[in-house]
């Protein structure tokens, strides 16, 4: 283990200043009051490095591109080195029985201390579906997260079942929080998740020691509290009834709101549309496609990414069947009462000055 | 379910059509109709309002001829109608409604709720939930002849009379001629002038006519009452005897519901077109007056107010005749707000006037506060019609009332300034 | 289910399901209705009927004279809330979309701020219509069970949608799966209960029109 935060940052070439301003900026983000910003960064550039365990089930490693390989070096990528990773098979030079000893060895010293952090989702259909060393994902799973003071779900897939779980979701795909029911979990979705809500997640965990304030879905409420849909630099076209129709019309190139074209934002809790991806370059709607609601539960089967939200999100079926029997049943029920009408008349008496009488 | 009432559902399934259907399932409950309803605009009474006067029709279709009513009736969340039901309902289906039709003029969804309280009393006439005076006008006119019980020879000796007044010969049973006159009982009894009028017009323009000595009487209490079989009867009657003189043309007297019953109702009723038109004595004489056979003399002076009936004018049609009609002899004809189509009932037509109980004739004295304010209103003393049966109503109202405003029949007062 | 599912679920298979009940009780209904026949009018006509049951089915949605004054709130306010739910209806870009969807038929829509405007105001006309209902003698003496029901079948729809827009009181995922079902739940009553008005209208005043018509009387 290493020294202070402070003392790495500083061999990198990171100021004291710099450090400070960037965690004034993450207290900002997470909605936190001005003096957050101080606090955290004494808290963080004097924080004893915690053990981190990340396990990763059925996943694609793009979480963990997302958060790791960023184009630059980062303030996000020096964040990561807060924290004492002692177990990642991606990204760990140990393999086989050697990772699994530092694996138990990591959660045998920091017992009850160290931060679980899970990429993927874990199959529940056959255990074998997804093994490490021999034991399948959910033992793994269950295994570390006893000892862990807090788990972080990073990804739709750990959040939400995600990709995996997409129907008819063939290995049984669960979420983290479908298994583990006595731990906080924190959900970092995404695909992948923005690396700065890990970070802010982590700054919190240091500063406060505790997690930050979730949302019903168990999310950062600072990171997913509004829609792309409200923040999106296009919401204005959308106000005027200005919408792109197909993806290379004069509305296109003029930047048009993009619902017509499917885009899920306005169902789509994230901060992409003001904290943007690859240091802020750009993000989807910028580059002008539509927001596929990766980080929303089940967003693959959401009626298709290129469906408007107000259209059918399958075609109907039912219709003409509905209307074939809807008209017979017209028919039948017109033959009876004409039949019944018919039979009135066929018995009828005529009507005479004692049937006035009562 | 009693034998009666068996037999008004019986009815009611022969009666209810596409119309009601389509009625019946367009109704929002807007209460629309009861604002064009004197019987409610004038008692303030919800239960008056038109649409929850044909209730009882309304479950009967859904129980018979939808699919969810049949399933509502099967598993009791619809009751079927029950005789003590309609016992209630005789008040508003007979004393409180004229059939005037105003409401079926103002409702959004455009429901012809007169047609349907027309439907209903086909199934409550067999009920038996009836007025006694409509039943008794409705036995006398198929016994007798007319409602009132008046035999030829009554009317015989009405004809000879005004013979000798006007000196102008009263033709009958004579067949070959143009015109068979009809006339309603109480226009014999209570306005004899107006044969006298229109002996002294059909001469004056030259015109044939004759009555027929087995059908003179012009209303028609079957219809009044709801029961069609009865209201053939007595239709056929005219139709027999206009065959059988080979007229042209069938003349219905001033009475509203008369006309109706000739004009709109009587084909239907005896199930085949007639060979012989049918015309109001107002189509007539607005006819004359545009051929200029019609000459007038001196005007009437006094300011005056014209009361349409409703079977003549917004349910029958003759729409611009008794203007044209009336200016001819009023100098101060003053037109009133609601009038013509939308005029307001007397409150005594649809066979209310025969209804006399009590309770009846207070609440027909009620309603007639309408016609009260805009007699009122227009600040005139005579008032002009062209309905026996309105202008029996009318003056019952006035008495009733204490109001000394004259009224007179149009046609009348059409002869009293013909020019000889 | 999560909110974004509930949301696949209506837009999805519960729309579908709504459309078929939708379209079955409206061909069943109106098969049952119109079929029941009528008798052929045998009175010769004083005008040949021609139009006048059309011209009927639209003068019928102006006032006659002196009804405004009996009933305005009647008038103004079904005035307001039916033109406005067309308006929120047919010229919301979102509701343009899917009726594209459904049929291929496309135009132009209206400004948010202008939907959300006409939105209020429809509500408030809605919610005079009711206390008018609740105070009026006539109509709370007419109203059933089924008055008050379709009256909340029709509002919810409405206020969902613009408690969606809004982002007030549930989030928007929800609201917006609220909006549809309720929209739904409003297709699937509408033609087994007096709402069937919107279809029966036409006959009903074209019935009234032409048979006025044939006595000469324009109605």
């Amino acid at each position: 283990m290493q020294g202070p935060l402070i003392d790495t940052l500083a061999r990198q070439g990171v100021t004291r200043r710099t450090f400070l301003k960037y965690c004034a900026t993450l207290a900002s983000m997470m909605a936190l009051p001005p003096s957050a910003g101080r606090a955290m960064a004494e808290a963080m550039a004097a924080a004893r490095r915690p053990s981190v365990i990340w396990l990763p089930f059925q996943e694609c490693t793009g979480c963990t591109e997302s958060i790791t390989r960023s184009h630059s070096p980062t303030l996000e990528g020096m964040i990561f080195d807060m924290i004492s990773l002692d177990y990642q098979v991606t990204i760990m030079a140990a393999a086989g029985h050697q990772a699994e000893e530092a694996l138990r060895n990591a959660m045998l010293e920091n017992d009850g201390k160290y931060l679980l952090v899970v990429d993927g989702s874990i199959p529940m259909g056959d255990p074998g579906y997804g093994t490490h060393g021999g034991h399948s994902f959910v033992d793994h799973l269950q295994q570390a997260a006893k000892g862990a003071a807090a788990i972080i779900a990073v990804g739709t897939c750990a959040s939400y079942g995600g990709i995996p779980k997409a129907n008819p979701n063939p290995t049984g795909a669960v979420s983290v929080s479908d298994i583990i029911k006595d731990k906080p979990i924190v959900n970092i979705p995404g695909c992948p998740p923005i690396p700065v809500v890990m970070t802010g997640v982590l700054a919190h965990y240091l500063t406060f020691g505790s997690l930050p304030e979730l949302d019903a879905k168990g999310r950062p409420k600072a990171f997913f509290g509004e829609t792309i849909h409200d923040r999106c630099y296009r919401r204005p076209f959308y106000d005027q009834g200005k919408f792109a129709k197909t993806f290379d019309d004069e509305g296109a190139r003029r930047g048009w709101c993009l619902f017509e074209l499917g885009c899920k934002g306005p169902v789509t809790y994230n901060a992409c549309a003001t904290v943007k991806w690859n240091g802020g370059t750009s993000w989807p709607v910028e580059s002008g496609h539509g927001c596929l609601g990766c980080s929303e539960p089940d967003f693959w089967d959401a009626g298709g990414f290129y469906k408007a939200l107000s259209v059918p999100a399958d075609p109907l079926k039912l219709a003409a069947a509905a209307a074939v029997v809807g008209a017979g049943a017209g028919v039948a029920v017109s033959f009876a009462n004409r039949a019944k009408k018919g039979a009135a008349k066929k018995a009828h008496q005529p009507i005479t000055l004692a049937d006035l009488e009562k | 379910m009693s034998a009666s009432l068996d037999k008004v559902t019986q009815t009611l399934k022969e009666v209810i059509d596409a119309p009601i259907a389509s009625y019946f399932d367009s109704c929002v409950h807007c209460g629309l109709c009861a604002e064009a309803c004197l019987f409610y605009t004038e008692t303030g009474d919800p239960k008056y309002t038109p649409i929850h006067k044909v209730e009882p029709l309304r479950r009967v279709y859904e129980q018979e001829y939808t699919l969810l009513g049949r399933l509502m009736k099967m598993v009791g969340l619809s009751k079927p109608i029950t005789d003590e039901e309609l016992g209630e309902w005789q008040e508003l289906v007979y004393d409180s409604c004229t059939l005037c039709g105003r409401c079926s003029m103002v409702c959004p969804v455009g429901n012809d709720i007169v047609y349907m309280v027309r439907k209903f009393r086909e199934g409550m006439a067999v009920s038996g939930h009836v007025p006694d005076g409509i039943r008794g006008a409705t036995k006398r006119t198929v016994e007798i002849g007319g409602p009132m019980g008046l035999k030829w020879p009554a009317v015989a000796n009405v004809l000879r009379k005004a013979e000798e007044a006007t000196g102008v010969t009263i033709p009958v049973d004579k067949e070959g001629a143009d015109y068979l006159v009809l006339l309603s009982s109480m226009e014999i009894v209570n306005y004899p002038e107006y044969i006298e009028a229109l002996a002294k017009i059909f001469h004056k323009a030259g015109i044939s006519f004759t009555l027929a000595s087995d059908a003179f009487e012009a209303t028609n209490a079957g219809i009044q009452i709801g029961a069609s079989d009865l209201a053939k009867v007595i239709v056929t009657r005219i139709v027999d005897a206009a065959e059988r003189l080979k007229v042209k043309y069938v003349l219905s007297p001033e009475c509203g519901h008369a006309y109706m019953a000739i004009r709109w109702e009587g084909p239907n009723l005896i199930g085949r077109p007639f060979g012989f038109k049918v015309v109001h004595v107002l189509e007539l004489l607005d006819q004359l007056r545009q051929e200029g056979v019609l000459k007038m003399k001196g005007m009437f002076k006094d300011p005056l107010i014209l009361h349409d009936p409703c079977q003549i004018v917004r349910r029958g049609g003759v729409l611009q005749a008794p203007e044209a009609l009336i200016r001819q002899v009023a100098e101060n004809y003053i037109p009133i707000a609601d009038q013509q189509k939308w005029n307001w009932c007397c409150g005594g037509g649809g066979g209310a006037s025969a209804i006399h109980t009590e309770e009846a004739e207070a609440l027909r004295a009620k309603a007639f506060g309408v016609k009260k304010r805009q007699i009122e209103e227009a600040g005139v003393g005579t008032m002009v019609t062209f309905c026996a049966n309105c202008r029996i109503t009318i003056e019952e109202a006035l008495d009733h009332y204490e109001m000394n405003t004259k009224l007179l029949g149009l046609t009348e007062l059409l002869a009293e300034h013909l020019e000889d | 289910m999560n909110d974004l599912q509930f949301l696949t679920w209506v837009r999805g298979t519960g729309l579908d399901i709504a459309v078929g009940i939708f379209l079955l009780g409206v061909l069943w209904r109106l098969i049952e209705i119109y079929t029941l026949g009528r008798k052929k009018d045998l009175a010769a006509p004083r005008h040949a009927a021609g139009a006048s049951g059309l011209h009927t089915v639209f003068r019928r949605s102006l006032p006659p004279p002196g009804m405004l004054k009996r009933s305005p709130v009647s008038y103004i306010g079904g005035y307001i809330f039916h033109i406005g739910l067309a308006v929120i209806v047919f010229l919301g870009a979102p509701h343009i979309l899917l009726i594209t969807n459904l049929t291929g038929l496309s135009w132009p829509g209206l400004p948010t701020q202008f939907i959300d405007l006409v939105t209020v105001v429809t509500m408030a006309a809605m919610v005079v219509m009711l206390v008018d209902r609740i105070n009026k003698p006539v109509k709370r003496f007419l109203s059933t069970f089924e008055d008050w029901f379709t009256w909340a079948v029709t509002f919810l729809p409405v206020l969902t949608g613009w408690l969606a827009v809004q982002h007030l009181l549930l989030p928007y995922t929800t609201m917006l799966a609220l909006h549809i079902l309720s929209a739904e739940i409003l297709l699937v009553v509408l033609p087994f209960t007096k709402l069937f008005h919107a279809f029966t209208l036409f006959g009903s005043r074209w019935y009234n029109g032409s048979a006025n018509a044939r006595k000469g009387v324009p109605v």
